[in-house]
């Protein structure tokens, strides 16, 4: 992949994620020797002590891969991701996170001012009394500090920059990395654009059996034992194996726990949840509206937690509404819109 | 926030054998209704994938009307009960978004209802254009002083650079 016959570097970056996709590179167990061994890693803050300057040194594209995981929400991570995207010649978004907005993502169902409010202010445990906040901008005798602006809104990797493939997963499988590594390493990328994994569903690779039953009621995991070989959403369970792409096994459902969507959309699937609605309107067993409202209601108290748990940022429409969060905040501190 | 001036964008996806037809019939006899509705044929109202309706709200559009043919006349035996239970899940799902319950509505119309179906798209455009434009996109919109955060950071690295070397 490179040139001059030294190896092809490889750089390894976090914005807003947990840290389990590192993790998640470190599980891959001796083959991180085999990685060392045929890349050149150029960043990794995680495990190792290279320094941004150093990046930020280097020319233009002089960086083969570039895994990036976590959501880009402030501005230092988009920063980040702007620049890796300069000096990376292949950008993979690696991980739910970056891929789809993944947990932080949920974020967009509030606000920055709402998350401040109650990080810094309301929470019981905070004792704040001056009501301190974060500031961009901080004048201090040795002269200007800086902090990242704080969005209101999660972004997915590709809402910054172009990327050039995804690794879905929340973390991706060790062994899917090590075969997406195998694949830059041999040259054998697919198409760009594309996501590096399984094309079928969850459901294409789950033992459970399927028929055509419907159900009257939603249940939740703790209200039944499974029956350990029919398909749980025929038990009335919400497993979301129908959405959501193979590439895990099907871990979850083998034990009697739904899938929860965690290796993102399937191929093909635009919006997770739309498709999780499709899915699930075959399933209700009634034609009565009333009825209809009542199964739903009871239970599915959160659509969006149960739809777009791992795909808020990354679904059609990435957040919700922001003069909505806006009215209710004036409500609650009964200031007139 | 009601103003006159504001013509709503409203989608409508209408089944070719009920509520197409139920438009056509408004039209032939000449029944005078809101202009609002961009209207798109659909086999079916089962064929509506809620994507589509996911993908015209984030795409700008300010309300969308389903319409098929009622339920137990559905040319396809019994898929509009399908779009009766995806309809219920949508707005359910669309409410914790923030989009109000009056933008997505689902009308049974047969191809005799010309008038049913005139006086509900009159019915929805009146109660969107109460609520006014959605403008969806505009819940994306970066400010412009991500811009500048990320310039002062640059300027930041410069200076600590110079140090460094």
């Amino acid at each position: 992949m490179s040139g001059n016959g030294s190896k092809p570097k490889l750089a390894l970056y976090w914005a807003a994620s947990c840290g389990g996709c590192e993790i998640a590179v470190l599980g891959i167990g001796d083959k991180i020797l085999d990685i060392t061994e045929a890349f050149d890693i150029v960043l990794w803050p995680v495990a190792m002590d290279f320094k941004l300057h150093h990046i930020e040194a280097m020319e233009d594209k002089s960086i083969d891969v570039c895994l990036f995981n976590g959501a880009v929400r402030t501005s230092e991570q988009e920063y980040m991701a702007r620049l890796l995207r300069a000096k990376s010649k292949v950008m993979v978004a690696f991980g739910s996170c970056a891929h789809e907005g993944c947990i932080p993502g949920l974020a967009n169902v509030t606000t920055h001012e709402d998350i401040f409010q109650s990080s810094y202010h309301d929470k019981a445990t905070v004792h704040n009394p001056d009501g301190v906040r974060p500031q961009l901008k901080t004048e201090v005798e040795e002269g200007t500090l800086y902090l990242p602006m704080f969005y209101d809104t999660v972004r997915t990797l590709d809402q910054a920059v172009q990327v050039d493939y995804y690794i879905p997963g929340c973390p991706p499988e060790s062994n899917r990395i090590w075969e997406a590594l195998t694949a830059v390493m041999e040259g054998k990328l697919p198409e760009p654009g594309s996501v590096i994994g399984e094309k079928s569903t969850v459901c294409d690779v789950c033992p459970r059996i399927r028929t055509d039953k419907t159900i009257k009621a939603f249940k939740r995991t703790w209200e039944i034992e499974p029956d350990p070989e029919i398909c749980l959403l025929e038990q009335g369970i919400i497993c979301c194996g129908i959405a959501t792409r193979a590439g895990c096994g099907a871990l979850c459902p083998q034990v009697g726990s739904p899938c929860i969507g965690c290796y993102g959309p399937a191929e093909g699937v635009d919006d997770f949840g739309a498709r999780m609605i499709s899915a699930l309107a075959s399933v209700i067993d009634s034609e009565d509206p009333e009825e209809i409202d009542r199964i739903i209601a009871s239970g599915i108290p959160d659509p969006i937690g149960q739809f777009y748990r791992f795909g808020l940022a990354h679904s059609r429409l990435r957040r919700t509404s922001l003069r909505g969060a806006l009215h209710r905040r004036n409500a609650q501190g009964e200031v007139q819109p | 926030m009601h103003d006159e001036n504001f013509d709503p964008r409203i989608i409508g996806f209408f089944c070719n054998w009920c509520s197409y037809r139920a438009a056509d019939m408004a039209g032939t006899a000449r029944m005078n209704y809101e202009p609002n509705v961009r209207i798109i044929r659909v086999m079916c109202s089962g064929r509506v994938d809620p994507d589509f309706v996911m993908a015209a709200f984030a795409k700008g559009a300010d309300g969308v009307l389903i319409a098929g043919c009622h339920p137990g006349e559905c040319h396809y035996n019994n898929q509009n009960f399908k779009t009766m239970r995806r309809y219920a899940l949508l707005k359910h799902t669309l409410r914790a978004m923030g989009v109000e319950d009056e933008r997505l509505r689902l009308q049974w119309a047969s191809a005799a209802e010309g008038a049913v179906l005139a006086r509900a798209i009159d019915k929805m455009v009146e109660e969107v254009r109460d609520l006014g434009p959605l403008n969806w996109p505009e819940n994306w919109d970066t400010p412009p002083e991500v811009e500048d955060a990320i310039r002062m950071m640059e300027a930041e690295h410069a200076e600590a650079l110079e140090v460094t070397a």
